[in-house]
């Protein structure tokens, strides 16, 4: 078992599954980066990523590197069912998007809508790294 | 197109709730030709004159393809699997009346049944989700279930407005109280806010009694033209405002407070040419309680971040509060077939217009009745669709 694993070892990630929209996505989250889709056309930033800006309709969109920094937006602590306690959240970027994603690295019982965070890479269960937050 | 109030260019003129909650020894199938053949009887018409059917993801096989031929229609012209979840059947409603005040069709049934009770899914295990789906890979692994997504939603709620898990309370209290006058109802026992508070965690801040029951069952209408409507022995029920749309995640700028009702629920008033204040009676769609605290915001029935006050200390039990909800016990206590309660929402709105519900929870004289629907999951993406219905004076 991996050092990430040993972490939250209540709940092993499932495994996201590439395909050509997601790969650049998910390949940087293997090398510990955060990549949202940008697009030139609108000036907005979009999530979840795709080729053609949900926004505007503009498929000039780009992939930016993301630090990652943002507030929980809201969350909820699952405690029944399988592989139970995980803290699910949607995290709110810096950028304006939000992302689903889980909470790590905190007291589930402390959680605060608005807390600041920051994103964490941590393995799924066949050994893909994917994105969570933990509380700064 | 649109209907006119009173002039009923389409008729819910057939209705029927399957009475079991639990199914080990049914088919799917066989308990959408159950329910098929009990909405046709009560409408006082049979297999032979339906010549549109609608179905949705909970009809095995190749939908209406393979339940057609399986429930032995052959007169068919007009066909619709529109899938969105547990609103489909109100959307289904909506297509049908259309379908039928276009000329497509005359006598449109509506099927939907399942098994999740006997086939074990508990409710809180992590749905399948369609590998097939963009939104795939930036999801599944953080588990997303329909339960903890709409727990987002709530949290949110009580963060921005104040909603306390007491007020989410009352609606299962509301629902409890009149699911005690409903012999099929799978829980009948009476709770208070306490109970509700006392029942387990299952994902903050939703106890196990903020959320509805999962059976097995299924429920059936049958939408005809109304010069047919005219020849049959019911009140009727006429079709006055529809709505319907979807809500996801708009790329990113997520908002848990709302439901596409918020759009979809003008146009239903507009078409009916009725205003919330007129309606005494609403099926609310029930999955959780914070589903119905927010439709009702949405629907009109009060402000936006008011509905915790709205439903405190009974307001939505019939009889007593200012609005009537979910008379049959709802979802949340009465039955949520293949866990999909839009066909039971409709159910029960058209119970009350025809003066059919239990003594003891029917609205007296109602002229009007809403249904709401959210399918999907209320804090990713979901269909919505709001039925408003009147009886024909």
């Amino acid at each position: 078992m991996s050092q990430a694993n040993q972490k939250q070892p209540e709940h092993r990630l499932p495994s996201p599954v590439a395909n050509p929209e997601n790969k650049a996505f998910l390949e940087a989250a293997q090398k510990d980066e955060l990549l949202i889709k940008y697009c030139n056309s609108c000036k907005e930033s979009h999530y979840y990523p795709r080729t053609i800006c949900p926004h505007c309709g503009s498929d000039d969109t780009t992939w930016v590197k993301s630090p990652g920094l943002g507030e929980i937006y809201s969350y909820t602590v699952m405690r029944r069912g399988v592989e139970v306690p995980f803290a699910m959240a949607y995290v709110k970027l810096q950028e304006g998007i939000s992302m689903l994603t889980h909470l790590t690295n905190c007291d589930f019982d402390s959680i605060q809508v608005g807390q600041k965070v920051r994103v964490v890479f941590q393995e799924t269960q066949d050994g893909q790294k994917t994105h969570l937050f933990e509380p700064i | 197109m649109s209907f006119a109030a009173n002039k009923y260019d389409a008729c819910i003129a057939g209705i029927y709730e399957h009475p079991l909650r639990v199914a080990p020894n049914h088919t799917v199938a066989q308990l959408h030709a159950e329910v098929a053949r009990g909405a046709l009887q009560d409408a006082g018409l049979t297999l032979d004159d339906v010549d549109g059917y609608f179905c949705a993801g909970d009809a095995p096989g190749m939908g209406p393809v393979s339940m057609a031929d399986y429930l032995g229609l052959k007169k068919l012209t007009y066909l619709d699997s529109t899938d969105t979840g547990g609103s489909s059947y109100l959307t289904h409603v909506n297509h049908a009346a259309r379908a039928i005040a276009a000329g497509q069709c005359k006598v449109a049934l509506i099927t939907l049944a399942g098994r999740p009770k006997s086939e074990g899914s508990s409710g809180t295990q992590v749905r399948s989700q369609w590998a097939s789906a963009p939104d795939f890979a930036f999801e599944k692994p953080y588990s997303p279930a329909p339960l903890n997504t709409y727990a987002m939603c709530a949290m949110r709620h009580m963060y921005e407005f104040g909603t306390t898990s007491e007020q989410l309370a009352w609606i299962k209290v509301a629902a409890s109280h009149h699911a005690q006058h409903n012999p099929n109802a799978a829980l009948k026992d009476v709770l208070t806010v306490e109970d509700v508070l006392n029942s387990p965690m299952i994902a903050d801040p939703l106890h196990r009694a903020d959320c509805c029951v999962v059976t097995d069952s299924g429920g059936a209408l049958v939408v005809v033209h109304p010069d047919i409507a005219k020849t049959l022995k019911k009140p009727v029920v006429t079709m006055m405002g529809a709505g319907e749309t979807t809500k996801g995640q708009m790329g990113g700028k997520v908002d848990l407070t709302y439901s596409g009702l918020a759009w979809a629920a003008p146009l239903a008033f507009k078409e009916a040419k009725l205003t919330p204040e007129q309606i005494r009676y609403a099926s609310i769609y029930d999955s959780f309680t914070i589903t119905v605290l927010i439709q009702l915001e949405d629907l009109g029935f009060c402000k936006k971040g008011e509905g915790g006050k709205f439903v405190e200390g009974g307001q939505l039990i019939s009889g007593k509060g200012k609005l009537a909800f979910n008379t049959d016990g709802g979802g949340l206590c009465n039955n949520h077939p293949a866990n999909r309660g839009g066909m039971t929402k409709v159910i029960e709105a058209v119970r009350q217009l025809r003066g059919e519900a239990h003594p003891a929870v029917q609205v007296p004289n109602l002229e009007f009745a809403l249904a709401s629907g959210i399918g999907g999951a209320l804090g990713t993406r979901h269909g919505a669709s709001v039925l408003i219905m009147g009886r024909l004076q």
